[in-house]
């Protein structure tokens, strides 16, 4: 499949090659929002604040400063993890669960984008840009045309699937799909669950980060609304939930099913002059995957190979459950 | 100076009750159906835009547009949980989110391709017009929507204690399995509930409509407002919402004259975490089920 994807970084024509950096990247982010709730439990719905810190990280140091986007993503992996650390920390030790955190989730990414529109350091509602992009590859600062950063969205979006499956194949997997399943019973087995929980949150939020400051090295340009508003953490979601909550590929099917959707969606209605278009998209597909897809479209598929019997099914990986 | 700071109480206190009557469609849908409403900003905007057509077309008062609203969200809602929410009830909660987001996104999108992305200013006039109580001078639209707003919510609570179906509603919240047991008719209950919980929604919007200009993005926002109001006076009490409409109306109007725009519009969501953190069922919280 990688191999699929390379050649088409390769070989195609810019737009697709922009339009897959994209899904790429949101395969990555999904990832990280899939860890939080497919397999840790945890429901995010302000997971633009965590790619937001990622992207601000590599854009102050890269603009204001000239320091290079790898000490950037560093950076934003410790803030964003930390971040989100402390927020776990505070959440569960009242107990804030469930909804409330979801709620409380929401209301830090909102708070932390009204409080970055309103910082004149960071440009404010202006935004940050990153100096004009130039043809030459280079390694030191991330920079390169669209078909590096192509193949940088594709070594993200690899390490992030890879490292999904590390994880959900370790100990600390099946900690946390137990502690997902029934906190109860994980706590009985002898499970810190209050430390597991800070843990895949802080782990979700540093992999948001990085995909954050490629995102916006990709973009080109930070605006506090689009880097940290709702309309990102949706779109982060939506991807994971389409293909499949808590599976492997899930996110990589989903981006790859849900955002050249949103891309026709919005081209069609640019040239209809009608707005919305790929709003109401996303909506009735998220509607109705949850409806009749509730596991995803990537458990559907391999239970499909399954069904017919297609000998390569020996190499699908099993789909592990990701509700009671 | 104290002329000032009373009027700004004022102002808030009257908005409040707005948030109060938004707040109290969200909880009752909680209340009962133990579902989080994320589309209820979107259905707010519903309202304003019934409010700025009915003004627009017909040029009738606000109090009958936001009946009009009132009828017209009862139905959306009504048919809305029949449809679609009823089959999402018993699932997890992060399902019943995401559908939410889901409805929430596809109303939005239909918003924005019926009536575009540009604001419409208020076809009413009413904003304009004062009230001159001694040291306080209100405008006749916010104070018209919060009688009405408070009105109406003293009529709901006196509906939902003292009718039967009021009862039925109550006792659907407190204990679904023992209202099926003694025979309600659930699967009503809930759908009225919902289509009460829009009704709210639906008269706030149209009630407020002459105070904000009519756009598809106010949306999010007062998505956010309600939740915040909510969850100060705790997800599923009645009296919480009020209480809550309340707090974060003055907060905010006291927010507009000490801070600045932006801190203004950040209060709401510091007040959300930091009551959250230390107060997670609000002030008159129902116990989470």
């Amino acid at each position: 499949m990688f191999v699929i994807l390379a050649l088409v970084g390769a070989l195609s024509n810019p737009y697709l090659v922009s339009l897959m950096t994209i899904v790429l990247l949101f395969t990555f982010l999904g990832q990280s929002w899939n860890l939080m709730l497919g397999i840790g439990g945890q429901l995010s719905i302000g997971h633009a604040l965590f790619v937001g810190l990622g992207a601000y990280s590599v854009g102050v140091l890269d603009v204001k400063f000239g320091i290079s986007p790898w000490i950037g993503l560093l950076l934003g992996m410790f803030v964003a993890g930390s971040v989100g650390a402390v927020l776990a920390w505070l959440s569960f030790r009242f107990e804030v669960r469930g909804i409330y955190f979801a709620l409380l989730t929401i209301a830090a990414a909102e708070f932390a984008r009204i409080m970055f529109s309103g910082w004149e350091f960071v440009g404010a509602m202006q935004g940050l840009f990153f100096p004009a992009p130039t043809n030459a590859m280079d390694m030191a600062m991330l920079r390169g045309d669209a078909r590096f950063y192509y193949f940088v969205a594709l070594a993200l979006a690899a390490l992030g699937i890879a490292g999904t499956e590390l994880i959900s194949r370790s100990y600390l997997g099946y900690v946390w799909r137990a502690m997902r399943d029934d906190e109860q019973a994980a706590r009985a087995l002898g499970v810190r669950t209050f430390r597991h929980k800070i843990l895949v949150i802080a782990i979700s939020a540093a992999a948001a980060a990085v995909g954050g400051g490629v995102l916006a090295l990709v973009q080109g340009s930070i605006f506090p609304d689009s880097i940290m508003g709702m309309g990102l953490s949706v779109d982060v979601l939506v991807g994971p939930v389409v293909g499949g909550l808590g599976t492997t590929f899930g996110p990589l099917v989903g981006s790859l099913t849900v955002i050249p959707l949103n891309h026709a969606m919005s081209a069609l209605g640019d040239s209809l002059r009608i707005p919305g278009l790929n709003n109401i998209a996303y909506g009735v597909v998220l509607i109705l995957v949850v409806w009749f897809l509730p596991d995803g479209i990537w458990p559907a598929i391999v239970r499909l190979c399954k069904a017919i019997q297609v000998p390569w099914r020996v190499w699908l990986p099993q789909p592990r459950k990701a509700e009671e | 100076m104290l002329s000032l700071w009373l009027n700004v109480l004022a102002s808030g206190v009257l908005l409040g009750l707005v948030y109060g009557l938004v707040a109290l469609g969200l909880t009752i849908i909680f209340g009962v159906m133990r579902v989080v409403n994320f589309a209820h900003g979107e259905m707010v905007v519903f309202g304003v835009y019934i409010g700025y057509w009915a003004v627009r077309l017909w040029d009738v008062p606000i109090i009958a547009a936001a009946a009009i609203a009132a009828v017209a969200m009862f139905i959306f809602g009504y048919l809305l949980e029949t449809l679609i929410v009823r089959r999402f009830v018993g699932r997890p909660h992060h399902y019943q989110f995401i559908v939410f987001i889901g409805l929430s996104l596809l109303f939005s999108g239909a918003l924005l391709v019926a009536f575009g992305p540009d604001p419409r200013p208020a076809a009413s006039q009413l904003a304009f017009h004062t009230v001159s109580l001694g040291l306080v001078t209100l405008d006749l639209a916010r104070l018209q929507a919060a009688v009405a707003s408070g009105l109406l919510i003293t009529l709901l609570g006196a509906y939902l204690r003292f009718s039967s179906f009021g009862r039925s509603l109550r006792a659907a919240a407190d204990n679904r399995l023992g209202g099926l047991i003694i025979g309600l008719n659930i699967p009503r209950v809930y759908a009225v509930a919902f289509g009460i919980g829009a009704a709210c929604a639906g008269v706030a919007g149209a009630l407020i409509s002459p105070l904000f200009d009519a756009q598809p993005y106010l949306a999010v926002d007062f998505t956010l407002l309600a939740f915040v109001t909510v969850i100060v006076g705790g997800l599923g009490s009645f009296s919480g919402a009020l209480l809550g409409g309340l707090v974060i109306g003055v907060a905010e109007a006291v927010a507009a004259l000490m801070f600045t725009p932006s801190m203004k519009t950040a209060l709401p969501y510091a007040l959300l975490i930091i009551i959250l953190i230390f107060r997670p069922r609000g002030f008159f919280g129902a116990n989470e089920s």
